[in-house]
């Protein structure tokens, strides 16, 4: 770890707290945080959903395939399926997708403005930029990630429903029985708590990336790659960290 | 007025400008020129407030930028316009929405009221009808006309144009320039433009600084010009690397 590290760690918390003024004006703000909340989760459903059914039913398929042991009930499937999406596979793959997607997004949409002085604008007009432009993306997104992660976690048991299902691997009751056998709110909580946290991540180091980003569209292009392996790493960590801490 | 006392900027361990000392008029079109290097956008980024100086002060009508608070300098701000070298025209709103957005942000005014403004401006810069478009489907001059019509949205005092004219036909040049010139004598708003283009000093400069390496070389009126390049020789090289003596 290098010096660059804490500069860089400094001037990520100034840029947070440079957002926490007064918003010019609030019916503007508000509707920026909609039209953000339409983008990341609107526009994510489509990849969100295709990932969550394929994780589920990837689960239930190489599941089955290791219980060789006839003594095990099938419907331990069900719980695997469950629990797993709900603990790791729901916030976590969801969010490393979206890391990709949305953050890739933010991160090049705030670059550009920042090369093509469109930042300098509203600098200059007395607008209050990291306000303006990241915090209702970092607001949008701390609001539809959780939404979206408990889409995941239901397409995903779903998903792994319908592969048990439609292959024949085990039956209706025997998924349902072992998806409620050891469901606990705490589970959903924490599955809740890690996608706040992975929301937070994600918009917030994007947004950063985008707003010192210094060059042209070469740069642009590089701090969108920074802002997706920055977010998955940190993902990763605090995937890692919260376990620690509330496992 | 605009007024600027010995003030000094550095990036890391380069200066970039040495002890300025410079007036900005009111009702005037003040042209900074000099060579690409010389200070000129980093001059202007200062008083704008996008860069800090190390020392001096600029000051807007006896208010000094320097020791503003941040609530007091946006305030100030509300009180520029600038036209960007690049027009920096938000590319996801039309250019009604990019007129409007001042507006939208710190007036009190209906969404007629609004339309209204927009409509008015738009019309001030010899543009129509493109309300709808986006920036990507208008040409180079009409997109430094609709920087005009955004930057004179709110009621400006101070004006700053970071070369108007660049990437643009001499005709729609001398446009540009003519429109800048009738609105700064218009609303007598104290007008700063950067400029390589001597056409544009000879044409509307009512006060010119001249700029070499970081510091004022030369100080004057257009009229006065002529004189001062006979007996300074880097502002005689760089109006006769120009396409006209």
């Amino acid at each position: 770890m290098n010096l660059s590290f804490f500069y860089h760690f400094g001037k990520y918390l100034m840029f947070l707290r440079s957002m926490l003024y007064k918003p010019e004006k609030w019916n503007v703000f508000f509707k920026r945080i909609f039209d953000e909340m339409n983008k990341i989760g609107i526009g994510s459903l489509p990849i969100v959903a295709i990932t969550s059914l394929f994780i589920g039913a990837v689960t239930t398929v190489q599941t089955a395939y290791q219980l060789v042991s006839g003594l095990i009930s099938k419907s331990v499937i069900g719980t695997i399926v469950s629990d797993s999406t709900m603990l790791e596979l729901g916030p976590t793959i969801t969010c490393l997708v979206l890391s990709g997607k949305v953050g890739a997004h933010i991160s090049s949409e705030i670059g550009n403005m920042r090369i093509s002085e469109q930042i300098d604008a509203l600098e200059v007009m007395g607008i209050n930029a990291p306000g303006y432009l990241a915090l209702p993306k970092i607001i949008a997104g701390i609001v539809m990630i959780p939404v979206l992660n408990v889409i995941a976690i239901t397409l995903s048991i779903y998903g792994g429903y319908m592969a048990g299902e439609l292959s024949g691997i085990l039956t209706h009751e025997q998924f349902i029985t072992g998806a409620r056998a050891t469901f606990k709110g705490f589970t959903l909580f924490f599955s809740m708590l890690k996608a706040f946290t992975f929301a937070f991540i994600i918009t917030s180091v994007s947004s950063y990336q985008g707003y010192f980003t210094k060059g042209g569209a070469l740069e642009v292009g590089e701090s969108s790659t920074k802002a997706v392996v920055y977010s998955s790493v940190l993902i990763l960590f605090f995937d890692y960290l919260l376990a620690e801490l509330f496992l | 007025m605009i007024e600027l006392s010995h003030v000094n900027k550095s990036f890391e361990d380069k200066q970039v400008l040495y002890d300025i000392n410079a007036q900005f008029f009111s009702g005037k079109n003040n042209v900074i020129i000099g060579a690409s290097g010389g200070g000129k956008s980093v001059m202007m980024k200062c008083m704008v407030g996008l860069e800090r100086p190390e020392s001096g002060s600029i000051e807007f009508d006896k208010r000094d930028m320097l020791s503003l608070d941040e609530q007091q300098l946006r305030e100030v701000r509300r009180e520029i316009g600038m036209l960007f070298q690049g027009t920096a025209l938000f590319d996801s709103l039309t250019i009604e929405e990019n007129i409007e957005f001042p507006l939208k942000m710190f007036s009190k005014m209906t969404a007629a009221e609004r339309r209204a403004r927009v409509n008015f401006c738009l019309q001030r810069v010899n543009l129509e009808n493109i309300n709808k478009k986006f920036p990507s489907e208008i040409s180079g001059g009409m997109k430094k006309r609709v920087g005009i019509a955004r930057a004179i949205a709110l009621d400006i005092k101070y004006l700053f144009c970071d070369e108007p004219n660049s990437g643009l036909d001499p005709i729609t040049s001398r446009l540009i320039d003519a429109l800048i010139d009738e609105i700064t004598k218009e609303y007598g708003i104290t007008n700063i433009i950067n400029s390589h283009d001597m056409k544009t000093v000879f044409d509307i400069g009512d006060h010119i600084l001249f700029m070499y390496k970081g510091a004022k070389r030369w100080e004057g009126n257009r009229a006065d010009l002529k004189h001062a390049q006979k007996e300074i020789p880097e502002l005689d090289n760089f109006i006769k690397a120009s396409y006209f003596d």
